[in-house]
Formats: C-alpha cells, structure tokens, sequence
C-alpha cells in the first residue's frame, strides 16, 4: 500500500510527505488509532501532498500515517438509491444513527448501496449483442420504475456481451454479465457500479437543447420565469426572502420522475422537515409515497465543511446516473454559496492568492462547470433524460453583485431573484417581478405574456411617480393602471404555500386563470374616482384570492367565475 | 511524565510555538510564566513546530515560560451540582463555590445526526405579541436577537428566559460588561431562576481567547443536560464579540481574511455553535437564543449576515421593539398550524397592512394629502405600534389575536383587509 507520513495539520489540511507517486484528488485516509479519516488530496508540491480531510482532525499528530488509496473520491450508483437519505460522502445517515445513535461518528462509513438486498434482475441483453458504455444489459424494479442496469461508464470503445445471466435475484455486488473490449479484455457488469464525482458521466449520443417546459405549479414561475427540462437556473436572495421555502415547495410539486436534494452547509432544522415529511406525503403523479422518487443530500452546516464541498458533485453524480436511465431528473442543490465558501475556506489555508471578496480565482470556472452538468441528452438507445438544476445563491449582505451570484448569473438559463422588499410586505414567493429573467418558454400564451408583462412594469412606474407627485397628481388612467398590476400582483404571483389548493397550480389551471385575468387587464374599466377604483379592486382581489383556493374545475369554481365576471362587467367602459 | 518545554520560538499575540515532538492536534497545554498558569490549546502543526493558543493570552509570557503537554482536550465537569453556579470563560468557578472536577466532558462534540432529529413542534410562549403572534418562538430553534448597542437586548433575553417553560437555563456571556453579568446573575435569582440556571461568564476584562471556550462550554453543559431529558435553554450574548475574538486570532496567525477581516472559516466557526439546538428523538432538547449587536445597524455586516444564513429566523430589535420587518422566525409554521385557525391569517395580513401603512407614512411625509385609505391606514399603524409592538406588552396568544381583529375592524371594512370570506365571516367582530 502507498503510504505518507503527516507533516502538518492546520484545521481540516493536512500536509502529508509521500514517497510513491499520488493522483490529484485521490482518496487517503488519515489513521488515528482504530479510526481512518477520509481525506482528498487537493495539491502536490514537491514531496508534499495536501489534503481536505471530510472529518474533524483532532487527535491526528506529526508522524502518522496516511493511506493512499489510488481511487478518486467517487460514489456508488444502482438500485436501493431512491429514498435514501445521505451525507456528502454518500454515507446513509439514518443506517447511520442506528449504529452510533445521536451523534455522528469519526471515521464511520458504511455502504451506500445495502449490500443483502437482492434484486429481481431481468436481462435485456443477450451474449453476442454488441454495446457500449451506458447500454442497458438489464433491468431491476425499484419504486415506481425500472431501473436500467447499464455496461459500467468508465469502459471505452465497443464491446461485446459475452454472458448475460438468467433472470432472478441478484445482490448488487454480484455480476450479472460479462463484456468484452476490443483487446479481448473481459469486464463484469453487476447491479452497482462506482464513478468519481468530480467528472461528469458522458455515456449519452448528444447534448440537446432544453426546450420542454418543467412545470413547477408556481405561478410566478411556470407563466413569468419558467424553467426547462435540463435547463438551470438560480435563486438568488438574502436571508429571510424564502429561498427554502421555494425549494421546498418545488422538491414537492415539480414535475419530474427524480428529485435530488443536496443540501450543502445548510440548517438541520430545514433538511430534517424533509426527511421527515417526506415519507408521510404523497407523490401527486404516482400516487406513492414522495419519497420514493426522492433522494437526499445532506450535509448540515455543522458537518465538517469539506464533505459540504463535495456534496453537490455527489448529488449530480446521482442525477447524471438516472438520467442515463432516461428520466428526468431535478437537483435542487441548496446553497450553492454555502459550498463557495467551502472552496473559499479551503483556498484560504492553501494560502492561494484570493480573488475577489477572497473567493478562489478559479470560482467562477467551478461554478460554470457544475451548472454545465445539467442538460437533456439523446441517449444510445433514442430515448431522452434530463437534468435540471435549480441552484440557491445565498449573497453576503444580501447584494447580487457579489461574486457568487454574478458567476452563477452567466451560466444559467433563468433567474429567480428575491427581494427583500417583497418579503417584508408578505408577498410571497418573493422572486422580484422585474428583475427576474428566464431565457425558456413559458406555458402560458406569448402575447398574454407581454401584456402581464407591460401592465406590471407600467404600474410599478405609476407607483414609483406617485411617490413623487403624490396620488392626487395621478392621473385616473395611471392610477388604474397602477391597482391592475397590484392586482395581477396579489391574485397570481403571489400564492399561498399553506393553502392546500393555492399551495401548487397545476399548468391547465394556470393557463385558464391567466387568461381570465389578462382578459380583464385589457378591459377598459371606468369609475366615478380613485377611491372608487381602489374600493372596486380591493373586492376583486378578495373574490379572486377565494378564487384561488377552489378545486379547479369544480361547480364552486365556476361559481366564483360568473361572480368576478359580475363584478367586472358592473365597472367595465363599454364606450 | 509529561515532558517540559521551556524554549518559546514566537510569541505573537494570543498565539505561541514551541518546538515539541508527539503533540496532538486540539491537544491542551498548560504555560506557566511570571504571570501565572494558564491553558493553551494546540491550533497548528507544522512539522516540530507547534503553535498554541493561550487562553489567558501572550501577554507575560516570556521565551522560556514552561509549557507542558496534558495528553487531552479541553473538558468540563458535569453534574447536577453545576446548577445556581457561575463560571468563567475556561471553566473555573466565578462565585465562591467549590471547584468541580467529577466526570469531566469533551467540548466542541461531533455533530447531530440529522436522522435522529425531530421536527421542531412545541412552541414557547412568551407573551410578547410581535414573538407570539408574528413570530413564533419554537422548542429546539436556534434564534439571534439582532440588535444595536444601546438597545435592552439582555432585558428581553432575559425576560424570554425566565417566561420560557424550560428544566434548565444556561447563560453563555461573552465579553460582557461586567454590570451586565451582574445584571443576568440578580434578575435571575430574584425571580427564582438562578437555581436551575448555570453561567457561563467571559467579561470585557478577561483575556479574549477565553471567550471562544464560551459557546462550546456551554453547549456542552446544554447538551448533556438535554440527554436526561432536559428541556435545555442556552442564552448567549454576545456572539459578535465571539468573532472577533476569532478574527483577533486568525489575523494573529496570519490567515488569510475573508470579509472584512474575519476568518474564512466565520460561517463553519458559528454554524457549529448553532446547530447543536436540537430536539432529540426520545429524549431532551436544546432551544438556542443569542444576541447579535450589529456595529452601525447594518445586517449585511459578515456576523449578522452569516448567523442569518444559519440560524431559524432572527429578532432584529430597533427603537425598544421588534420591528416585523427584518423580524422572522423560519419554524413557526411548525407550531401556528395548531394555534388557531386565525393565527396564519392574522400574522400575514396585520403585517401586510403595517407594510402599506409605511409607506402611507412616506406619503405624509412629502406633504401630500391623504386619501380616505391612506387616513384608515394611518390609524391602524399607530393603533398596532402602540397595542402591539411595545415591549411592555404582555398578554397570552389569544388575547393578542382577538386584539388583532378588534384593531382590523375598527379600521377597515373586511373586504379591505384581503382576508378570505371564510375567515372574516368567521372571525370579524360583531357588534
């Protein structure tokens, strides 16, 4: 075995001295006694390697000893990952607390894929199919679907299958088929493989363009800000604006097959609401538990900050593994700051020369190249799968124009900024209505869109110039003007997350209820005054508010319909 | 026998190294000079060189004090006779107590498995409406009060503590003003607190790397507690002084700073701290409320705005009240789900009008005239600053919510409020 002798300990770095040769990003393991702390190499100078340890060092001397292990930092991929609930390292936490209780263990790591859980494996291919990596050879039922056994990722060229085993229960470590290289080389396929999670798995025919529209059953988002299948987009906003509770809701509502969940350095107050709610709801699609098309990433922000580092390579990992399956795929990664300032950290015992606001200069390339793992691929076999990545940017102090966001900003697809303004005034989701953008196609009419769009910008202005000139000095038309798109504000970009019908609507609803209300937006309306007006608004917002909170399609929905058309028709110029 | 060094390479501040074999990382070293004994814990290795926090500080240490290696961490004594006690910084008694050394306890512990927490579900009453109606304070929540200098943010900790149904209290005080820690220690015992109360006390006198043991101390003690079942709460004020005593050691060592001159670490360093409030499965829990002065009364400031980023909501007091904007608390929905079915709604909608109301305020303060809405509005903010925001207010939930509704119609029609027709036909007062 390669081994170092530790030179130097300065928090979680360790500056080991090796002998034989070492990989960038390899694996070691610091030993303490009985205990082996996991650890990475992140730089080599002369005859010293540094490495992030993920745990805390204390106890660890000069003199002791390191084990390389020649493997990069990777994860295991096959059946029995759904439902699971892991830390940065893809260790299962709950197996976890059943061993060590409360606490969390030094140097405890157990297999992320249960290794006695049999399997029924069914095979797809047969001895003499030609295949390359990421073919599928045959398939397992695992929750709500089957999951592909495919030809290991990292096998290069063409192979041939040589051996395909019958149909019946498998282990995951057990082979299940044998291929050939071109060199007459045999490799095993089993029902689990192992990838690094540093490189993104690439076993697709093409990259697409994200064009599909991924229906979130937010309002705000799905009409305004929409975001694509294998798209990207961030949600960028200081403390308290509702960046959780947004994710949290999307995890629930989002329209996919998988939902990954990597919570990097974030509150354990927040995860375990997932984790435990999770089990108890129910999957809107499939009818079973949400938890069985989920997985979690969790590394609370008291868990040692490398792991946190490595948690949203885990999670894409994952994603990338299923979406090789040709699924859809989510990954909400929360917060991509709290991982920044994990490579900020680690830059800063490197001693590196830091960049802006002390970042790594090479933070912005690291970003871009996460957020490119995203994308809907055309794989071998003609089907498609996607990732999607919605990433959360926790800004120091608050201001988008910190490093983090602004490298985040240029390599997604849509921005969903929140605004501390909207959340002090209970306008929830808080996403700014007029600095957000999206680059994707909304689900709602293109020309219905542009009016919301109009109405909102000119009311804003209105309000921006009454404040100045006062209400007085507004004109009926303006004033008007300005109540439609406090309106259109209140009734439909603001929604309800604890209200189990205003909580998520579905697209044929938002479609309806949109053009209903741009409809109104278009009608010229006429009023003896402003108090008038605003009296006449202030019911319609009521009445449309209960609106919201109706089954849709119900009788009492279209009862509340006729009622607003009354209303509107009591008002309406028809001059 | 442990062996004696006495050769000082480097005294910078705080920070020292010595040339030593066999030292562990973390491990606890005891200097003696002219000046006196004190601890010092191993924060660096780098090859024989080994450097050394010294709790009492560099200051008297000369280049041939004596340093001996003790072969362990830092450790507390834990027992029920802790309680009705006060300590300082590194654990030694402050009152004139008997020194405690049985079953001594590791600090800075290894981190809760998330799995074996519970959804936080029990709130804690206060009687302060802007915390129970608004924002809710809940068992197990980890929760900073934002404040400026000047304000009465220990009066309020302390009047939260001594109102909280909780087994034990636990004071961590850093940097306090001496009155101050006398000011907890007497409001204590006078209301029959002190004697299931433990303190924690680091003043503005003593040596600053004494207030970094504070936090982890007191957690310690809190978490040992909350193991038998305690319903443990930790009050520390004030984490601000907590970081700079980090950032006074990490310039010492020359790390490279981040924001503003604090470690790039500030964020890992505190969120340890927070995250040890916890409610355990079947068994006691943790609720953590710390005070955050905010230099200048800027939240963006890296202290306050990283605790934002970890912690479950924030109190951010201003002008002797808790304002609501800036004011939240992220667990409440946990608990105001059970309350009553006007509790969302009314939290909701009285901010949403305080909101209008503001800026009705702005308005009337470029000289234009007031609509017929604009005077409604004017009446209700002042009507809820003075019936609901003020700090002397102390009723219980209902009382405050009924009050709600009573200030709402007294002001608006219902449909102006944007309450849903089922709430209103159920809740608007009838007279």
């Amino acid at each position: 075995m390669n081994t170092g002798k530790i030179v130097g300990v300065n928090g979680n770095l360790l500056t080991v001295a090796f002998e034989n040769p070492v990989i960038q990003n390899e694996v070691g393991f610091a030993t303490l006694g009985e205990i082996r702390l996991k650890a990475e190499v992140i730089r080599v100078r002369g005859t010293n390697a540094e490495l992030q340890v993920f745990e805390d060092t204390v106890g660890l001397k000069v003199g002791d000893e390191v084990e390389f292990t020649g493997d990069l930092l990777s994860v295991e991929l096959g059946p029995g990952l759904l439902t699971q609930v892991f830390d940065g390292l893809q260790n299962p936490l709950p197996a976890l607390a059943e061993e060590c209780g409360f606490f969390l263990q030094r140097g405890k790591y157990l297999d992320p894929l249960p290794r006695e859980t049999k399997w029924a494996f069914t095979p797809t291919a047969k001895a003499g199919d030609s295949v390359v990596a990421g073919d599928t050879v045959g398939t397992v039922p695992e929750g709500i679907f089957d999951h592909k056994i495919m030809v290991p990722f990292r096998l290069q060229g063409r192979l041939t299958v040589k051996s395909v085993v019958a149909a019946g229960e498998y282990t995951v470590d057990q082979v299940v088929a044998v291929v050939t290289d071109d060199k007459g080389r045999d490799h095993d396929v089993k029902l689990m493989q192992v990838w690094p999670v540093k490189m993104p798995i690439k076993c697709y025919a093409e990259r697409l363009r994200p064009t599909e529209p991924l229906a979130t059953s937010q309002r705000i988002v799905d009409t305004f800000f929409p975001v694509a299948r294998g798209g990207t987009y961030c949600i960028p906003g200081p403390f308290g604006a509702g960046k959780t509770v947004l994710q949290q809701i999307t995890s629930r509502h989002a329209d996919v097959d998988v939902v990954i969940i990597a919570a990097c350095g974030e509150r354990a107050g927040e995860v375990v609401e997932t984790l435990r709610e999770f089990p108890e709801l129910t999957d809107p699609k499939t009818g079973k538990s949400l938890m069985e098309r989920t997985l979690i990433i969790c590394n609370t922000s008291s868990m040692p900050v490398a792991a946190r580092e490595a948690s949203v390579y885990t999670g894409v990992t994952l994603a990338e593994y299923y979406r090789q399956m040709g699924l859809d795929v989510l990954l909400l990664a929360d917060s991509t700051s709290r991982w920044a300032q994990a490579l900020r950290e680690m830059s800063g015992r490197l001693e590196e020369i830091p960049g802006e606001e002390a970042f790594p200069a090479y933070l912005e390339s690291v970003i871009a190249a996460f957020y490119e793992r995203g994308g809907v691929v055309r794989l071998h076999d003609g089907s498609t799968g996607s990732v999607t990545i919605g990433g959360t940017v926790s800004p120091a102090g608050g201001n988008f124009e910190e490093p983090v966001t602004q490298s985040t900003l240029k390599v997604v697809g849509a921005f969903h900024g929140l605004s501390r303004a909207r959340s002090d005034a209970r306008r929830f989701p808080a996403i700014d209505p007029l600095d957000s953008w999206s680059k994707y196609t909304s689900v709602v009419d293109d020309e219905e869109l542009t009016i919301a769009r109009r109405i909102l910008r000119e009311g804003s202005e209105v309000g921006q110039m009454m404040k100045v000139v006062g209400e007085e000095g507004t004109s009926i038309e303006d004033f008007i003007v300005y109540l439609k798109s406090e309106y259109l504000d209140s009734v439909y970009l603001q929604q309800n997350a604890f209200n189990d019908v205003d909580a998520a609507t579905p697209v044929d609803r938002q479609r309806h209820v949109f053009g209903y209300i741009v409809h109104f937006l278009k009608t010229k309306l006429k009023f003896e005054d402003k108090d008038a007006a605003r009296g006449f608004f202030q019911t319609l917002t009521q009445a449309t508010r209960d609106w919201n909170q109706i089954t849709f399609d119900s009788d009492e929905f279209k009862k509340q319909e006729e009622q607003l058309d009354h209303q509107i028709a009591e008002v309406t110029d028809y001059a | 026998m442990h062996k004696v060094y006495h050769r000082i390479e480097q005294i910078a501040g705080n920070v020292i190294v010595v040339s030593a074999e066999d030292v562990v990382y973390g491990e606890l070293a005891q200097v003696e000079s002219g000046f006196g004994t004190s601890l010092a814990q191993v924060i660096r290795l780098e090859n024989s060189r080994v450097y050394l926090q010294v709790f009492a500080g560099g200051r008297g240490v000369s280049t041939d004090s004596k340093v001996r290696f003790l072969g362990n961490t830092m450790q507390v004594p834990f027992s029920e006779n802790l309680m009705g006690r006060v300590f300082t910084g590194s654990g030694v008694p402050r009152d004139n107590g008997p020194v405690i050394t049985e079953n001594k306890i590791p600090i800075g512990g290894p981190s809760v498995n998330p799995a074996k927490r519970i959804i936080p579900r029990n709130m804690v009453r206060t009687g302060i409406p802007m915390i129970d109606v608004f924002n809710t304070l809940v068992e197990s929540q980890k929760l900073p009060i934002f404040s400026v200098a000047g304000e009465p943010y220990n009066e309020l900790l302390a009047r939260i503590a001594l109102q909280a149904e909780v087994d034990v209290i636990i004071l961590g005080g850093m940097g306090l003003k001496h009155d101050d820690y006398l000011y907890f220690r007497d409001f204590l015992e006078e209301n029959g607190a002190l004697s299931r109360s433990v303190l924690y006390v680091h003043t503005a006198a003593d040596p600053t790397v004494e207030c970094l043991l504070v936090p982890d101390i007191a957690l310690a003690t809190a978490e040992k507690f909350a193991l038998q079942d305690k319903r443990v709460l930790v009050l520390l004020t004030d984490m601000t002084n907590f970081a700079d005593s980090m950032k006074e050691v990490a310039i010492t060592m020359e790390q490279i700073p981040s924001n503003r001159g604090y470690p790039g670490d500030l964020y890992s360093q505190l969120a340890a701290r927070y995250e040890k409030a916890v409610d355990f499965e079947g068994s006691g829990s943790i609720t953590v409320l710390a005070v955050t002065t905010m230099p200048g009364d800027d939240v963006t400031h890296p202290v306050p705005d990283n605790t934002g980023y970890i912690t479950e909501g924030q109190f951010y007091l201003k002008n002797g009240r808790i304002e609501p904007f800036g004011s939240l608390s992220r667990l409440k929905q946990q608990v105001n789900n059970r309350t009553r079915d006007d509790h969302r709604t009314i939290m909701d909608t009285m901010i949403q009008l305080y909101a209008s109301y503001k800026e009705t305020l702005e308005k009337q303060s470029m000289g234009f005239r007031m609509s017929g809405w604009d005077t409604k509005l004017l009446k209700y903010g002042g009507r809820f600053e003075k019936e609901m925001m003020a700090l002397t207010v102390n009723i219980p939930l209902e009382e405050a919510l009924d009050l709600g509704w009573k200030i709402l119609a007294d002001c608006f029609e219902p449909q102006e409020t944007g309450i849903a027709s089922k709430l209103t036909d159920q809740f608007w007062p009838k007279d």
